[in-house]
């Protein structure tokens, strides 16, 4: 059977015929091809696919579409302005070499930003905790928490 | 994922109705476990019923008499609060302690009570405090509530509706922690309440039990000491890759000796 989804995605009201079974990862990266929201394990432990419902980080491969209806979503792809000028967390993660591959980065870059709104000047240690939801491969982290404590203070100046 | 219907009602009692209608309903909290286990096809419910749009089950209240939380309010939301906090700290720091932020922000209370997996953190609070689990059916004491691996006292259908935790004098949690999914290898709650003592552990057996040696030994003096040397069983304790049954029994005493320092400071 097929059900309605609607929400807001990036600012944007969208909807979809979609099977109740339908992850909301999967309504964002195959019915609206925002495909910057990654699926790394599908198992909710690499935090690849980390998108935000009304405001607060989450794995999108971890509920149904079904449990967005109605909420603002928001992915890597509404991060930017406009113009292509990068978020200051963004901005942060290319100027300390915050990524290798980049497959973990949009994840990482979402739950980053989130946490800073509340962690304006974050210690090493409150970083490396908010990143138990979110493996990389690549870097060894180190210079993903150096971005995010520089991407936090940005963030906090440029308010 | 097998294909479910979906339904989303907007009150306790046709959430119920719902779910009585069809052969193999389940609610939905947040996901959190149940979504991963029908990926893997271990659950295939015919029908989903999403309790998220019951306001009645978001309510979150503490005071100096306790401390009563609505089944979907999600383990970010108790970590936060500063009226948890002022109430029962070692409650509001446990939750804070599930999984990892994305997680906190979705999975809920209820869902981790009705789920009863072995190395669930809550469990141990519930028990440990001996709070009352409520539900549109009545309610349940903790001591009756944990029945054994993924089993509870709930009936088919019965939908918790909130948890009410008395407060203690002192408490305190303390976990040793799968470095990757963060649920206890072995977690120890304790509460003082003023010469009744409680000693509740998960992720050490089938579901949360109390150790009752260790709950007379903290009764009589409520100090670390008290426990360092109380040994505990390893007969019918978990087996997996993580831990063997003799290693769980030795962190028993260690996390139960580590929380009670912890209540001290
Ligand atoms: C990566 C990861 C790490 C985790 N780490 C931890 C951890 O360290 N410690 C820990 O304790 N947990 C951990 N969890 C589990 C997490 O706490 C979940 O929130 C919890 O298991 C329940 O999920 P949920 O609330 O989303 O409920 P759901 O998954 O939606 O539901 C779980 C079960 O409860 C039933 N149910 C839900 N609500 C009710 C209700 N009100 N009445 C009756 N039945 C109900 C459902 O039908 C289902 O059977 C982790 C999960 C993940 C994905
Ligand atoms: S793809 Fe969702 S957590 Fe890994
Ligand atoms: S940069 Fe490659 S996985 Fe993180």
């Amino acid at each position: 059977m097929a059900v309605k989804v609607s929400m807001k995605v990036n600012g944007k009201p969208v909807s979809a015929e979609v099977e109740e079974r339908t992850l909301l990862v999967t309504l964002i990266r195959e019915n609206l091809r925002l495909t910057g929201t990654h699926v790394g394990c599908d198992t909710a432990q690499c935090g690849a696919c980390t998108v935000h419902m009304n405001g607060k980080a989450i794995k999108s491969c971890s509920i149904v579409a079904m449990q967005a209806e109605g909420a603002d979503i928001l992915t890597i792809e509404g991060v930017a302005k406009a113009d292509g000028t990068l978020h200051p967390m963004q901005a942060a993660f290319k100027e300390n070499h915050g990524l290798q591959c980049g497959f973990c980065t949009p994840g990482m870059v979402m739950n980053a930003l989130e946490f800073a709104k509340g962690h304006p000047n974050p210690t090493e240690q409150e970083v490396r905790e908010s990143l138990e939801g979110n493996l990389c491969r690549c870097t060894g982290y180190h210079n993903i928490v150096k971005s995010i404590v520089a991407g936090a203070k940005a963030m906090a100046g440029g308010r | 994922m097998r294909a479910f219907n979906y339904h989303r009602p907007s009150s306790l009692k046709d959430a119920a109705a719902l779910a009585a209608k069809q052969a193999e309903a389940k609610y939905l909290a947040g996901g959190q476990s149940l979504v991963q286990a029908m990926k893997l096809r271990l659950s295939a419910p015919s029908d989903l019923v999403d309790l998220n749009a019951i306001g009645d089950l978001k309510a979150l209240k503490a005071d100096g008499s306790g401390v009563t939380i609505g089944a979907m309010v999600r383990h970010a939301e108790v970590a936060a609060s500063s009226a948890v906090q002022k109430a029962i700290p070692a409650l509001a720091a446990l939750a804070g302690t599930i999984g990892d932020r994305q997680v906190r922000h979705m999975g809920t209370i209820g869902g981790s009570l009705a789920n009863n997996d072995p190395a669930a953190d809550y469990p141990a609070a519930v028990l440990g405090l001996g709070a009352t689990i409520v539900t549109n059916a009545g309610k349940h004491e903790a001591d009756k509530f944990f029945k054994g691996l993924f089993e509870t006292a709930l009936k088919p259908n019965e939908i918790i509706t909130q948890v009410v935790f008395p407060v203690p004098k002192r408490a305190a949690y303390m976990k040793f922690k799968n470095p990757a999914s963060r649920f206890a290898i072995v977690g120890v709650f304790v509460a003082d309440f003023g010469g009744n003592v409680r000693v509740a552990v998960t992720g050490a057996g089938p579901c949360a039990f109390r150790q009752a040696d260790m709950e007379k030994a903290l009764a009589a003096k409520f100090a670390p000491e008290s426990v360092a040397n109380i040994k505990v069983k390893a007969d019918g304790l978990n087996n997996d890759l993580h831990a063997s049954p003799e290693y769980r029994a030795h962190l028993v005493t260690v996390m139960a000796k580590r929380a009670v320092e912890a209540a001290l400071k």
